[in-house]
């Protein structure tokens, strides 16, 4: 097959699936250990993920947050930058949507809405250009600067909730945002709320830019190979600083939709890792929007049907991690994931 | 002599290609036995199957009469081959004398033997005559060395059969001297030597046998004593080819670009282009010749707005360019090819139909409303500069990568002519390639100057400098140290003066210096 670049080749598709199926191979060692029976309990995940339309809202709801960090990553990715700050961008992010949602009052909610998601994604953008012109001006790994720039965010929302914006509650929480400034639920009682309608438009406008136009063209080739981009006429730190913005506005999405849709408030630290696990994602759908859909939908099938098979059977939540640690130890040792695959079909 | 090796009809396919046909081959215990071909012809391949790296289809391996299975490389060292990549092996920051006891290291007590390592490494290097220091580190030594440390490695594992991939390709004219003296040195001492290569002056310097390959099938064996540079080229292509480009003399007109003063230096304020001054008029070739190293990259990189210079004018026209951006020179017609089309010229990820926009990529027609892509132009484009520059195979949607390196430089060389430019700047345009692509540029340079394009042409290749260039520059140490039209230059002096040969005693030489 000829490689050809925007689709995915069949080694893009065929290791994250086998990956998947080799990760819940070995996920049933775990639960023959615990004394349960995997088919029974992988039964159970399977039916509460999947199994009605309400258990498929509900995995939609946990995979929301995780387009978008998982999107974030990626794009930072395709520029040849390590995003790890999409905790911090999305910290950030929520904090200001919670502040503008709970600030403002009286406004429709055609502006108020709208404000509030842009007024995220700025800060998230300025969270990431932090990193983004160090890299490109003084030429300081970004990694070591989104993670410093996480523990600024923990720290300044830590401080932001429980003094200035600390609600009327007893909690360390904002007040609940203006009605006005929430992203509607869609299938209650699930949690699925309107955020999934911008992680939708958030893969294709991500698509877009990354293969149909110009500022796409540049920031690939700056990932690819930055000093023929550079012979190119392109400007090699101008398309860092934009990817990290556009990455970190990307990630802060995952923050506002956590305050407007599913809490209607920030709580302090209420990310359970999305930033982190936006990682795993982007590595399992292979920096490309589509595949990021396909692994945010997967690792949010997990975390449901992780909480019932709890609840259910005795193989304990915890099995989920291990499942999702191994899923990124299969798609990262690549070589040895499609020696497997060949030995299974020779050629 | 018997045959100390005989691979008898290999065959080796990958997905849409057959690497290697039925190919039989026998090397002679002791000889030098040279493999040619162009590009893709299945040389290395053919090579990788004896090392144990690629497992061939069919056919088998006979070494001493008895037929033998290379399953790796552990094989390949057992049985005593050994083999020189065309990218060296070494751990930069280790020794020689570590590099070359790796894996085999000499032990005592279970500590590695450090003393006995040296030792043995210097006697190898004394037996063989090759001249290397076993303390040094290899990160400061010359390529030169490297290759000479590689080639202890195999000795010290007792290679009989020595393969060496294109071992000239990273050399100094100097430096393959000295390499051919070494491997006449070893033959003289019973090692027998392939030695794969696509330059057919080193073929006839060095081999006592030849076997040429032609598109996966070997095309024949020859003496190399019975043979001549004409039958082998015709081998290698297929047909007959032109030794020599056919030209008619320039007609230059007015001067297009000029540099003036220009110095250049770099990080730590060392002086690598030195108060260069030069001029290339309308409709000639201007040749840089020189050993590569003494400033002609960053030389044309200023030239190109990739460098910053320190001081000096560049001019277009009359009209300043220095210290504009790649961007901005690329938009007043100046054309570049790179010396190093892996790191500069191509981003070998994108297809062909999208490097063959690099650089335009902003530009009307191939945007639309500022931001978006036009794919049909792109695709439009892209389909009529692969027809018109042969670039195969003929599919723009495929990325690069797995072009092989004629076709790649054909891509950047479409690119960049096809914009029908005023100035071009070509960098060692036609290295590692084949005869057929280097024949292809070479026409298509003297095209450009006679359609009125003002030409630089910077390279290492003294033949190349000697049938395109009108003018002829040679570049020492960071300067221009003489400047003569070609007819009254010939290989002798200019090799003279790339060694840094004194331009005013240069006999029979009445060398014009550049003014100042």
């Amino acid at each position: 097959m000829i490689p050809q670049q925007a689709s995915l080749t069949s080694r893009d598709v065929l290791v994250p699936v086998f990956s998947v199926v080799l990760a819940l191979l070995a996920g049933s060692v775990f639960i023959l250990i615990v004394g349960e029976n995997p088919i029974t309990a992988y039964g159970v995940l399977f039916r509460e993920s999947f199994g009605s339309v309400r258990n498929i809202a509900a995995t939609l709801q946990r995979a929301t947050p995780l387009v978008f960090t998982g999107l974030a990553v990626a794009f930072a990715f395709r520029c040849g930058l390590f995003n790890i700050g999409a905790e911090g961008q999305l910290y950030v992010g929520a904090m200001v949507a919670a502040i503008i949602g709970v600030s403002l009052t009286g406004l429709p909610r055609l502006i108020h809405l709208p404000l509030a998601v842009v007024a995220g994604m700025l800060a998230g953008g300025v969270w990431a250009f932090v990193p983004g012109i160090l890299k490109a001006k003084l030429g300081v790994h970004e990694v070591i600067n989104t993670i410093m720039m996480n523990f600024i965010a923990y720290f300044l929302t830590d401080y932001l909730v429980t003094g200035p914006f600390h609600g009327g509650r007893w909690a360390p929480e904002t007040d609940r945002v203006a009605d006005t400034a929430t992203l509607a639920r869609l299938f209650p009682p699930t949690r699925l709320n309107g955020g999934i309608i911008i992680a939708v438009a958030a893969i294709a406008v991500i698509y877009v830019i990354l293969w149909k136009t110009r500022i796409g063209y540049e920031i690939r080739a700056v990932g690819f190979n930055p000093t023929a981009a550079e012979y190119g006429g392109i400007s090699v730190s101008r398309n860092m600083v934009l990817a990290m913005v556009l990455s970190g506005a990307c990630a802060s999405l995952a923050g506002v939709e956590q305050v407007l849709g599913v809490h209607g408030r920030f709580i302090q630290r209420f990310s359970p890792d999305l930033g982190f696990v936006g990682i795993a994602v982007a590595l399992l759908g292979k920096n490309h929007p589509v595949g990021v859909l396909l692994a945010a939908i997967l690792f949010g099938a997990l975390r449901t049907g992780g909480a019932a098979m709890d609840r259910l059977t005795d193989v304990p939540r915890e099995l989920i991690v291990i499942i999702q640690a191994m899923i990124i130890m299969f798609v990262a040792a690549d070589e040895l994931t499609r020696s497997l695959l060949r030995r299974r079909r020779p050629v | 002599m018997a045959p100390i090796l005989e691979m008898r009809g290999i065959t080796k396919r990958f997905p849409g290609v057959v690497a290697n046909d039925d190919i039989t081959l026998s090397i002679q215990e002791g000889e030098i036995h040279a493999l040619v071909g162009e590009n893709g012809s299945g040389k290395s391949t053919l090579m990788n199957i004896l090392y144990g790296l690629y497992h061939a289809d069919a056919g088998e391996i006979v070494f001493r009469g008895r037929p033998t299975t290379i399953s790796d490389a552990r094989d390949a060292i057992e049985l005593g081959l050994g083999m020189v990549f065309q990218h060296f092996m070494l751990v930069d920051t280790l020794t020689v004398a570590e590099n070359v006891i790796l894996g085999a290291e000499p032990a005592k007590l279970r500590f590695v033997d450090y003393r006995t390592a040296v030792e043995r490494v210097e006697a190898l290097a004394r037996d063989y005559g090759l001249a290397v220091d076993a303390r040094a580190k290899v990160s400061d030594i010359s390529v030169g060395q490297q290759q000479r440390v590689e080639i202890l490695k195999a000795l010290y594992r007792n290679a009989k059969v020595l393969i060496l991939d294109e071992p000239t390709a990273v050399l100094t004219p100097q430096e393959t001297e000295e390499l051919f003296d070494v491997l006449k040195n070893l033959r003289g001492q019973g090692t027998t030597i392939v030695f794969i290569t696509h330059k057919i002056k080193e073929v006839l310097a060095i081999s006592d046998r030849v076997s040429v390959l032609r598109r996966g099938r070997l095309e024949g064996t020859r003496d190399t004593a019975e043979t001549s540079h004409r039958e082998l080229a015709e081998m290698v292509v297929g047909r007959e080819v032109l030794l020599r480009v056919e030209k008619t003399p320039a007609t230059p007109g007015e001067t297009v670009a000029s540099v003036a003063g220009l110095t250049v230096r770099d990080r730590r304020g060392g002086v690598l282009v030195n108060d260069v001054s030069l001029e290339v008029r309308r409709g000639e070739v201007l040749g840089i010749a020189g050993v590569e190293g003494n400033g002609q990259q960053p030389l044309v990189e200023a030239i190109t707005g990739l460098l910053r210079p320190e001081s000096g004018e560049i001019t277009l026209h009359g009209q300043p360019i220095h210290g504009l951006g790649p961007m901005a020179i690329k938009k007043r017609r100046v054309s570049y090819i790179p010396e190093d089309r892996h790191k500069r010229g191509l981003i070998l990820d994108y297809s062909v139909a999208d490097n063959l926009i690099l650089g335009l990529h902003s530009e009307a027609p191939f945007v639309e409303r500022y931001l978006f892509r036009n794919a049909k132009e792109i695709a439009e484009h892209a389909e009529k500069l692969v027809r018109e520059y042969d670039i195969r195979p003929p599919n723009p949607r495929q990325i690069v990568r797995t072009f092989s390196g004629g076709n790649q430089q054909k891509v950047v060389v479409a690119r960049e002519f096809s914009r029908n430019p005023e100035f071009l700047v070509c960098s060692q345009p036609t290295r590692g390639l084949d005869i057929g692509a280097i024949e292809f540029i070479h026409e298509e340079i003297i095209r450009q100057r006679d359609q009125g394009t003002a030409v630089l042409l910077v390279s290492a290749e003294l033949d190349e400098i000697l049938s395109l260039s009108d003018t002829i520059g040679v570049m020492y140490g960071g300067r221009i140290v003489a400047v003569m039209p070609a007819q009254e230059s010939d290989e002798r002096r200019l090799g003279y003066l790339m060694l840094g040969g004194d331009p005013d005693t240069a006999e029979g030489a009445h060398l014009d210096t550049p003014a100042s």
